[in-house]
């Protein structure tokens, strides 16, 4: 990965540094024959996030990858994993794997959202960064709009009608909005890597996720979430349900 | 509705509104008396209703009045809340009435529209028959003449034998109204075998009360009187139109109300809620009632007949659909139906009281008979033996209980039976209160995509149910339960109705992704579950919709066709871009008579073990004669998961600018797919772009979605091959 980013690595291995793993990372690295990056590696005891948290913070780090379990069981949804923790307080982008596998099997067609939201345009040219670098060829822009914005309920035709309008309306302002910040990305990206826009009425968070799942993206790039309270994973929404059923490989843009 | 429409067609509506009432007279007298009410609670419940809910109501086409299932509940509401004196339960059980009006009102402003979604449909089926044997056996011993035998439903039936014994030393005047009983009873079971046309004009109920009529008439004219017992005959009193009950709501500290409020209400929305369904389906206008207002209007309405003396209104099935049948366009023809129902009671009141019980009671026995036919649990046990199971289970506890404890332990079977089925209990309860229904318009297709992961269970249908009514029914709607693992019987059923729905006004609803569930039964809407693949094969004998659309496809076309799933391991190997791929299953194959051309569904998977990713589609398989260039085909517009060919790029036909633009052509050798790529077949694949293929040389793979085709999209791609085909090899 790191190589295809050309920047350097820094290795972070959590516990006591004993021969064996060591010798054990060694050979890890050592299948890498050709053009390794620059790469460090840290080895520091305590508590899982928090060394990992401090290490990005020290090293300056862009991007935090992380291996992640794909669901959650119900206790660890509710204390939190370590990655969840790392994705809530890193101070940098995070990757979460689901899949990882010895042989690179190419990423080619992620999902980025488009919530109206300061961070999307954020997010949405990270996508076409990191799309770009992974020479991934397709990006869809998802926008998702709640139902509540509708705001009008169907019980028979008329108001089918109706709620049809509004929704049509919606979906012209959002298009125009997405289509706002994608003309503002550097043209050497949006012409690498084909785009398109898919507008949802959905749950905020949750369509997301699904979508990605029916289109079987292989990454999936989310704004961060905003500050969280145990109150958000009693009633979940957004990000939340992404983490607790990863649908794929997730980048989380801050 | 705009005034102008009330108005239009005013004539086909008063017909309508007559005829119905002609049904809706002897039913009304009847249900009241079976419910332990007066008479006359019948004809106020289905005036009231008439007026009230074609003023505020959200249906159509649809008839208000007393409804069948609300006997039973009405009776022993009558009969608990009253310790036995009647009079005194009556005016208890209206005060339950008013405030079942209130709540039905309640549930119509907070949109509990969907009520009956939340049920099982085999417990709901159960329920409802459980109301029907009830029915028919107190009106049995009522149509023999028996007016006062109490006892449960159990009792009553091993006393049957009894009771047609002490027939043998009736009083005559019994045994005339049993004969009038019986003879009413064989028209209501003929009447439909009957095709005489002046026969049909009238409908059974009333031959029933002319029956009645004409025999007194007889005896009449002959000078003698009318030889049945005084109080086997209706009797009305003279001052009805004009003496009110008061209610009495005296008892509404107890549990014991409370609990005969809840059922009357459950009972009246779910009988009513099932009616506007079934009645919007006959709809020769295809509108889409509000059932919500629809709702409201109900509770009002039974609020106002409360006070009156009346029962619950509810939207009635059978006086709905003969409204239908005699060109009713809208609500006026409920209101017309009501005004007829009051003129008939005034203008007909002395021959009225010459009309037996036993008559009215053999409607019932009908009615209860209908509701229980042997027919049901033959089709219940075709569903599958669970649904078989439910169904008794819901049936014989209502029968044993009371009816809210009776849906509660179907709806606990059910969910028990869904557990067992699925070896599963955290598929549901991980699962539950997440959401699980994706919805978006295809750019492409102009469709509508509808995803569900997890399971789809009357648990949780009401979220899929929300996304489908969001749809314009003109429109197609493509539901994929390729992710669900547990589609139960209410889910297909409801589809199923979605389905009529939509083609009615011109939509469709294709649903795709069920064909490697697995089912034990052969019925369409069996449970389906997909489980852990132990060897992929298409279960059972059963054939979703889709797999017999297919079949009909093949046959349509002279193919042969082929629904159990095969292993061809090697399928895809060496395809450019699949080398990674483990196909698991081939199925619902269809291949031309030579072989050259085959169809099929395919589930493969990339990676191992978590890595794994399951992919279900639908590929064309073309076998060339001709020798090829290995290239594949693709608009830029598309995803696709190529990227495995890093070596190759998009070839540029400098020809063709607009093609090159539009489409990724990639090849290992650009000069021969150049020359291959004549103008003609440019033109050719510009018009069929949103095909995917790919091509090794010897054959061709084409792909539409990275989901199963529907039938219609399955059959545009045998299309497209045959025509490649063609093209290709001359």
């Amino acid at each position: 990965m790191s190589v295809l980013f050309d920047t350097s690595l820094v290795m972070v291995h959590v516990g006591d540094k004993t021969d064996k793993k060591e010798s054990r990372l060694q050979k890890i690295i050592s299948s890498f024959d050709e053009s390794l990056p620059k790469y460090t590696v840290l080895w520091k005891a305590g508590q899982p996030a928090e060394v990992l948290l401090n290490a990005c913070i020290d090293e300056h780090a862009d991007l935090l990858i992380l291996g992640a379990l794909q669901r959650e069981g119900l206790l660890k949804y509710y204390i939190g994993s370590v990655a969840r923790k790392l994705t809530r307080k890193c101070p940098c982008d995070v990757l979460l794997l689901i899949k990882p596998s010895v042989e690179r099997k190419p990423c080619s067609y992620a999902v980025v959202n488009g919530l109206a939201h300061e961070k999307t345009e954020r997010a949405i040219s990270r996508a076409f960064y990191v799309l770009h670098a992974l020479g991934a060829s397709r990006l869809t822009v998802v926008e998702e709009i709640s139902e509540e914005d509708v705001a009008v309920k169907v019980d028979d035709d008329r108001g089918l009608r109706r709620s049809n309008i509004v929704k049509e309306r919606i979906q012209l302002r959002e298009d125009s909005r997405v289509k706002k910040i994608l003309s503002q990305i550097p043209k050497t990206f949006t012409s690498t890597v084909g785009h398109d826009v898919q507008p949802i009425f959905g749950r905020r968070g949750y369509s997301i996720g699904h979508f990605a799942r029916v289109k079987r993206a292989d990454l999936l790039v989310m704004n961060a979430p905003q500050k969280h309270t145990l109150w958000d994973r009693i009633f979940p929404h957004d990000l939340e349900y992404i983490l607790s059923d990863l649908p794929t490989d997730v980048l989380i843009v801050r | 509705m705009a005034k102008s429409s009330i108005f239009s067609g005013l004539r086909s509506n008063i017909f309508a509104g007559f005829v119905v009432s002609l049904i809706a007279l002897p039913l009304a007298l009847g249900l009241a008396v079976a419910s332990g009410f007066p008479m006359v609670a019948g004809i106020v419940t289905a005036v009231v209703g008439g007026v009230l809910v074609s003023v505020f109501g959200g249906s159509y086409v649809t008839i208000t009045g007393p409804g069948y299932g609300l006997v039973v509940v009405l009776l022993s509401a009558v009969a608990v809340l009253g310790d036995g004196n009647m009079q005194a339960g009556y005016l208890y059980a209206l005060s339950a009435v008013i405030i079942s009006g209130g709540l039905l009102m309640l549930f119509g402003f907070l949109r509990f529209g969907a009520l009956s979604d939340f049920f099982p449909a085999s417990a709901i089926q159960g329920m409802l028959s459980a109301i029907g044997v009830t029915l028919l056996i107190k009106q049995f011993y009522v149509m023999l003449g028996d007016m006062k035998t109490k006892g449960t439903v159990i009792e009553l039936f091993v006393g049957v034998p009894e009771l047609i014994k002490s027939l043998n030393d009736a009083p005559s005047g019994q045994l005339y109204a049993v004969g009038i009983g019986v003879i009413s009873l064989a028209i209501m079971f003929f009447y439909s075998k009957i095709t005489n046309r002046f026969f049909r004009l009238i409908p059974a109920p009333m031959w029933v009360i002319l029956l009645a009529l004409g025999f007194d008439a007889y005896f009449a004219v002959g000078g003698v009187g009318n030889p049945i017992s005084k109080q086997l005959l209706i009797s009305l009193p003279s001052d009805m139109l004009t003496s009110v009950p008061t209610p009495n709501f005296s008892k509404w500290k107890e549990p014991v109300f409370w609990g005969i409020v809840l059922s009357i209400t459950l009972v009246s929305s779910i009988e009513s809620l099932l009616s506007i369904k079934a009645v919007d389906k006959l709809d020769p206008e295809k509108r889409r009632s509000n059932i919500n207002k629809d709702m409201r209007a109900l509770g009002i309405a039974t609020i106002v007949s409360g006070f009156l003396g009346g029962m619950n209104v509810g939207t009635v099935i059978s006086r709905s659909s003969v409204n239908v049948n005699n060109q009713a366009t809208n609500r006026s023809s409920n209101f017309f139906h009501a005004v007829f129902l009051l003129l008939f009671v005034i203008v007909f009141q002395n021959q009225l009281g010459k009309i037996p019980f036993t008559a009215l009671a053999a409607i019932l026995v009908y009615t209860g008979f209908k509701l229980t036919a042997p027919a049901i649990f033959v089709r219940m046990y075709q569903i599958g033996k669970e649904q078989l199971f439910i169904f008794l289970t819901t049936l014989v506890a209502t029968l044993i209980t009371d009816l809210i404890s009776g849906i509660l332990i179907g709806l606990l079977a059910t969910f028990l039976v869904h557990v067992l089925l699925n070896k599963a209990f955290w598929l549901f309860s991980r699962n539950l209160l997440k959401p699980n229904v994706l919805m978006y318009k295809e750019a492409e297709t102009q469709s509508y995509y509808v995803g569900v992961i997890h399971f789809c269970t009357f648990l949780n249908f009401y979220k899929l149910k929300a996304k489908l009514d969001m749809v314009p029914q003109t429109n197609k709607v493509v539901v994929d339960f390729s992710l669900c693992s547990f589609v139960d019987h209410t889910v297909q059923e409801s589809l199923h109705n979605y389905e009529e729905l939509f083609v009615r006004k011109g939509g469709v609803v294709e649903i795709i992704g069920l064909d490697i569930h697995e089912t034990d039964s052969s019925h369409p809407f069996a449970v389906r579950t997909l489980r852990p693949i132990k060897g992929l094969r298409v279960f059972g004998g059963g054939k979703t919709k889709r797999q017999q659309q297919l079949e009909a496809l093949a046959e349509q076309k002279g193919w042969s066709y082929n629904a159990s799933a095969s292993t061809q391991k090697r399928l895809l190997r060496d395809h450019l871009g699949y080398e990674t791929t483990f196909v698991e299953g081939v199925y619902n194959t269809l291949s031309s008579p030579n072989k050259q051309l085959s169809l099929f569904d395919i589930k493969y998977s990339e990676g191992v073990f978590i890595a794994k990713e399951s992919v279900q589609t639908t590929l064309l398989r073309i076998r060339l004669a001709t020798a090829v260039p290995v290239f594949s085909f693709d608009r830029e517009m598309l995803l696709e998961k190529l990227s495995h060919l890093a070596g190759f790029h998009d070839i540029d036909f400098p020809e063709h600018p607009e093609f090159s633009d539009d489409f990724y052509v990639r090849g290992d050798n650009p000069e021969k797919v150049r020359a291959f790529f004549t103008s003609e077949l440019i033109s050719f694949f510009s018009a069929y772009g949103f095909y995917h293929i790919l091509c090794n040389g010897k054959e061709l793979i084409v792909r539409q979605f990275l989901r199963p085709a529907t039938p219609a999209e399955a059959a545009a791609m045998i299309a497209f091959g045959l025509a490649l085909k063609k093209r290709i090899d001359g």
